[in-house]
């Protein structure tokens, strides 16, 4: 069960946050422009283990935070 | 796997060899079907099936083992009604029962929007070779008494689409047979196994590296469930997928009978009878991505009042179990199935909530895949490539989870 601390609100359960995605840069090792693009619109780094995301409270205070979150144990560690 | 399934069949274990002509990570349905068409088919027996766990002990052995072919693309019916026909016969190609049983699926549809939808998809898979009719809601009840057509009162029933060829088969089973079927071919699988690493040569993969050594291929084929995207980071691939769990549960046996298979389109759950009697309940998977095998109560919960709406009797139950499998869902909803850009190197993945239907078919083509070197035209459309062309299969209707 996860439960995510909002700065504004306290420590909330799951369910009323909406997910945002994960945070993440196109890898530096991807040089063509076109190929950029295609991983920026449509790949995952799909992190197992520490991965750092967006959140939105949308039955709080409505507003998005960024969390660091492990994906093999569901632990917010930051 | 346990003593009991060990001594029943014939299944013989290996110590990996330093070298294969093909290495596939993952002995789930879709890498032990993999191995086995390759050595059957293509006579490619120098194959290794790599298991982290045991084998089935990922989605293999997690799923709700629904077999259907209504899907809302050309591309896709085609290919699952081929899936759902290898199943009809999968009992006597791999001399073991896998508990195949015909029951057809009904999906409700409770609003004018959602029969529309059902409409053009009945008459897409009609198109393609896949039967799926409508039916008012008293057919539907004819087929499944103890649906409540009311739907509790909140989600009355307009009618349904149904889909009479699907099935279930029993999930680890076919894991099993197929297992069994490749090794009687001289296909090693080595099970307790973790792949660590891709052997790269430039930028060609040439083998794996494991916990117990390097084993080096010619081929090197992806089939993890999970996974996946840390694999295919080995190799400088990158995939549009992110891995969600999916929870399911099973009730105490309800003494029936239960006929066929019930989901619902607006509700996003289904519901099947086992071959124990349960009754066995999924629903949509987690929204947030994890590797977590954590069940939730909020999942019963939620699930549990979803379908008592439909199916009232199911109140009467008690929950026996749950459970959570961790799915790679792809960007458009669709499987990625073939070459990665990266020589040497194969995925067959993004097999979301609907990977289990597609066993034979997946391992199917994907044997034939590696054993021509050419993309057959039913894998043509779920090229990893479609993405960057901008020929994404979007069918997340379809899936019945979303």
């Amino acid at each position: 069960m996860l439960w995510i601390t909002c700065p504004t609100c306290g420590r909330r359960p799951v369910e009323e946050y909406r997910f945002g995605g994960e945070v993440r840069a196109v890898p530096e090792w991807i040089s063509d422009p076109a190929q950029r693009d295609v991983d920026y619109v449509w790949m995952y780094d799909n992190v197992e283990g520490v991965t750092t995301e967006r959140w939105f409270h949308a039955a709080g205070c409505r507003r998005w935070l960024t969390l660091r979150r492990d994906t093999t144990t569901d632990l917010v560690v930051s | 796997m346990n003593d009991f399934v060990e001594r029943r069949m014939a299944l013989e274990w290996h110590e990996p060899k330093p070298s294969y002509d093909v290495v596939i990570i993952g002995g789930g349905g879709h890498g032990l079907a993999t191995a086995y068409y390759l050595a059957n088919r293509h006579a490619i027996s120098s194959v290794a099936v790599i298991e982290a766990g045991y084998i089935g002990y990922g989605n293999s052995g997690r799923n709700t083992t629904i077999i259907r072919a209504n899907y809302g693309l050309p591309e896709a019916v085609r290919f699952y009604q081929h899936s759902l026909e290898l199943y009809q016969t999968l009992e006597a190609d791999l001399d073991c029962w896998v508990m195949h049983e015909t029951k057809g699926i009904m999906w409700l549809a409770h609003t004018e929007t959602q029969m529309r939808a059902e409409r053009a998809r009945s008459l897409l898979n009609l198109a393609c070779g896949a039967e799926t009719v409508m039916i008012t809601p008293r057919e539907a009840k004819d087929l499944c008494p103890q649906l409540d057509l009311s739907g509790g009162g909140r989600y009355p029933v307009l009618g349904a689409s149904y889909h009479p060829a699907a099935a279930t088969a029993r999930h680890d089973r076919v894991v099993w047979a197929y297992a069994q079927g490749a090794m009687r071919h001289g296909v090693h699988v080595v099970q307790h196994t973790k792949v660590t690493g891709l052997r790269r040569d430039g930028a060609r993969v040439t083998g794996v590296e494991t916990s117990s050594g390097p084993i080096s291929a010619g081929i090197v084929l992806s089939a993890v469930g999970g996974s996946v995207s840390t694999i295919a980071a080995h190799a400088n691939v990158r995939l549009p997928i992110r891995t969600h769990p999916l929870q399911a549960f099973v009730t105490n046996g309800y003494e029936g009978p239960f006929a066929g298979i019930v989901s619902d389109t607006e509700l996003l759950c289904y519901v099947s009878q086992t071959e124990r009697g349960q009754m066995l309940i999924g629903a949509e998977y987690d929204a947030q991505p994890s590797y977590s095998l954590q069940s939730s109560f909020r999942f019963l919960q939620t699930t549990a009042a979803k379908v008592t709406h439909l199916l009232p009797f199911l109140r009467d139950l008690r929950i026996l179990r749950q459970w959570t499998g961790i799915c790679d869902i792809s960007a458009d909803f669709s499987p990625i199935m073939g070459e990665t850009g990266v020589e040497g190197f194969l995925v067959t993945t993004g097999w979301g909530t609907w990977g289990f239907k597609a066993i034979p078919a997946g391992g199917e083509q994907m044997a034939q895949l590696i054993a021509t070197g050419r993309t057959p035209a039913l894998l043509e459309p779920f090229r990893l490539d479609r993405f960057a062309s901008d020929l994404t299969m979007a069918d997340p209707g379809s899936a019945g989870t979303h």
